[in-house]
């Protein structure tokens, strides 16, 4: 990813529909060769982002930049940005090769190009075998190979995927991210990738957007964003958190749970209200004891989910979410202990961001 | 328990067509290749070769009416197609709406409309033009094939409209392909069949049509459905002729339809090549 070079920017673009507003003036660089992500809930607005850049949807106000250049109102056919589409679109009436070639036929390529280019893009894809298969007569992980092959054998500058691994089941899902990310580092070409699923995010981007209610909530790089949510909505959509109510009495030392806690944020108002967000794998269970930064309480319950257990701690009537690889049984009395470092401290002027999503959250 | 996919559920349906469809056919055979007597006879068929320029004029007024309306149908059944589901309902209600009425009375109407002193010449000399001739010319049989006929063409066009998916627009456009190029590459090629059938549906009934052409085109405009329809209800009564006659029309219309099928084959293994 080259870090100095902005391909698309997007400035103050706002979009409504039947007026409700989908995008509340987004602001968004977007580099050269890098994996971009937008991540959110349903209804966030990443959708009607990516369809933007590709020139389906008009924005009402701001400006869409590509290249240092004003394309708010270019159709889709002259951006040479390319899209996957959700459920792949492809040509039904056209075979494999065609659907390939579609793109290289408009602009008159010669026969012998367009033969050599559609079979790199298939063998790239491992459809060499399938040049003249009818496309519904594919899988749908063949289909969704067909439409990465259509839209990069254009050599897109950018390349638009909106959720194009949905409808996969998950170990196909699996592949196809190690696969796409495989292609987007050969090719060296830009992706702006849409999903919801903030493990996808994770694994496959170089910067991940997170958006939620037309807002983007944060950028950053997927370490960034795991490991320092600015907002408790980023912090509970990306992995589970725990999220208590504090105070912050000063920098440094944080009031929640009835007892005060030396953490290693600042910049707070004396005594302001805030939101305290800790990741369960970041909470360990120890022997109960008053030593600092340590709770006394009662495992409630005990999941089995895998790599890990999940102990639910009840410390006072707040009940903490504790991952851990080693087993504490149901009903035993513990302590848990949270180091500074894990304990990230927000502003609670997002809570309503997290309430209005509360439903469908873990 | 009844099984839907039971054979015998298609009983009734062969046996009318076996008594309405297949009978009659091989009666209008037997009869076009027989004489009064029941005699072997080609004199039939060879009379009703004098019938060829009739049976062109036919064909030209039914080929110039499935155009017309192809035209004016396919913009109209694709932007149907792309409306809101209610707007498509009152839409494909407004183009049955005229099918409520008698075919018979449709065309009573066209004849008030079109006639020497009828609505558009009272009209036209109101504000000081000349009247213009307009009923019992080809252009009114022409006329009266497209009003009767249009929703034949745009239903079948509409339905299969419906099932080209918006995305797969937006994937020829975001592939590079302007308004007329997806046209030709993908909505022409996909509506295909909605246009062979709409074709057949519009083409058949106005190459035989008599009602019509009888009621809007005067002695001038004699189809062949006419002339059938003289063989056997008519003074000229001869029904080996009339036979032979409408055995002439079948296979007119068997050989149109079979070429316009070839041409959708060869069309789609072209889009292949």
């Amino acid at each position: 990813m080259d870090q100095n070079k902005k391909i698309i920017e997007l400035k103050g673009i706002s979009k409504s529909f039947d007026g409700e507003q989908i995008l509340k003036s987004i602001d968004l660089d977007i580099h050269d060769k890098e994996f971009l992500t937008l991540l959110g809930p349903s209804g966030c607005g990443k959708t009607t982002t990516l369809r933007i850049i590709g020139g389906f949807v008009t924005p009402d106000a701001g400006d869409l930049m590509f290249l240092g250049k004003k394309i708010n109102h270019v159709p889709p056919y002259k951006r040479k940005v390319n899209t996957v589409f959700q459920k792949y679109a492809l040509f039904p009436h056209l075979d494999v090769f065609e659907n390939v070639a579609f793109g290289l036929r408009l602009v008159k390529t010669p026969e012998k190009e367009i033969v050599k280019r559609v079979r790199e893009m298939l063998a790239m894809v491992g459809l060499s075998d399938f040049e003249s298969r009818k496309v519904d007569l594919l899988s749908g992980g063949q289909q969704q190979r067909v439409a990465i092959a259509r839209a990069l054998v254009n050599q897109p500058k950018v390349l638009l995927l909106d959720e194009p691994l949905g409808a996969l089941d998950l170990k196909l899902r699996k592949e196809m991210q190690y696969e796409l990310k495989k292609i987007q580092q050969r090719l060296g070409i830009t992706f702006v990738y849409v999903t919801h699923d903030q493990e996808e995010a994770l694994t496959m981007s170089d910067t991940v957007v997170v958006m939620n209610g037309g807002l983007i909530q944060q950028i950053g790089t997927p370490q960034d964003i795991y490991n320092e949510p600015v907002n408790a909505f980023t912090a509970k959509f990306i992995g589970e958190s725990n999220i208590v109510p504090g105070i912050m009495h000063k920098d440094k030392l944080v009031e929640f749970a009835g007892r005060n806690y030396e953490c290693v944020d600042g910049g707070f108002a004396k005594d302001e209200e805030v939101e305290v967000v800790v990741r369960p794998e970041d909470v360990d269970i120890v022997a109960a004891s008053d030593a600092p930064n340590t709770l006394c309480g009662k495992v409630m319950s005990v999941l089995f989910k895998g790599v890990h257990y999940e102990m639910m701690v009840d410390c006072g009537g707040t009940v903490w979410r504790v991952h851990s690889t080693d087993y504490t049984a149901s009903g035993s009395d513990v302590g848990i202990y949270i180091e500074p470092e894990a304990i990230h401290i927000m502003h609670k002027s997002d809570s309503s961001e997290v309430k209005n999503y509360g439903g469908i959250l873990p | 328990m009844i099984k839907l996919n039971a054979k015998w559920a298609s009983y009734p349906y062969i046996i009318w067509m076996i008594l309405f469809t297949i009978l009659p056919l091989l009666l209008v055979v037997y009869f076009a290749f027989t004489d009064g007597n029941g005699a072997f006879t080609l004199d039939n068929v060879k009379q009703s070769a004098l019938y060829i320029p009739t049976l062109a004029n036919s064909v030209y007024l039914a080929a110039i009416a499935t155009v017309i309306c192809l035209v004016l149908a396919y913009p109209f059944a694709f932007i149907m197609s792309r409306l809101t589901f209610s707007k498509q309902k009152m839409m494909s209600m407004l183009v049955m709406l005229p099918m409520w009425m008698n075919f018979l009375l449709r065309t009573y109407a066209w004849q008030a409309i079109l006639e020497d002193n009828g609505v558009i010449n009272t009209m036209l000399t109101a504000i000081g033009l000349p009247a213009a001739k307009l009923i019992n010319t080809s252009g009114a049989v022409v006329l009266g094939m497209v009003y009767n006929y249009i929703p034949f063409m745009i239903l079948p066009l509409y339905s299969i409209m419906t099932k080209i998916d918006k995305s797969v627009l937006e994937a020829s456009s975001d592939l590079g392909a302007g308004f007329f190029a997806t046209f030709r590459r993908v909505v022409l090629p996909l509506s295909l069949p909605g246009i062979i059938s709409g074709v057949t549906m519009v083409f058949v009934p106005a190459v035989s049509t008599f009602v019509i052409s009888g009621m809007l085109g005067g002695s001038g405009n004699y189809l062949i459905g006419d002339l059938i329809e003289v063989q056997f209800l008519g003074n000229s009564y001869d029904l080996n002729a009339g036979s032979a006659t409408s055995l002439m029309l079948m296979v007119v219309v068997l050989i149109t339809m079979a070429i316009f099928n070839r041409f959708e084959t060869e069309d789609s293994e072209e889009a292949l090549v």
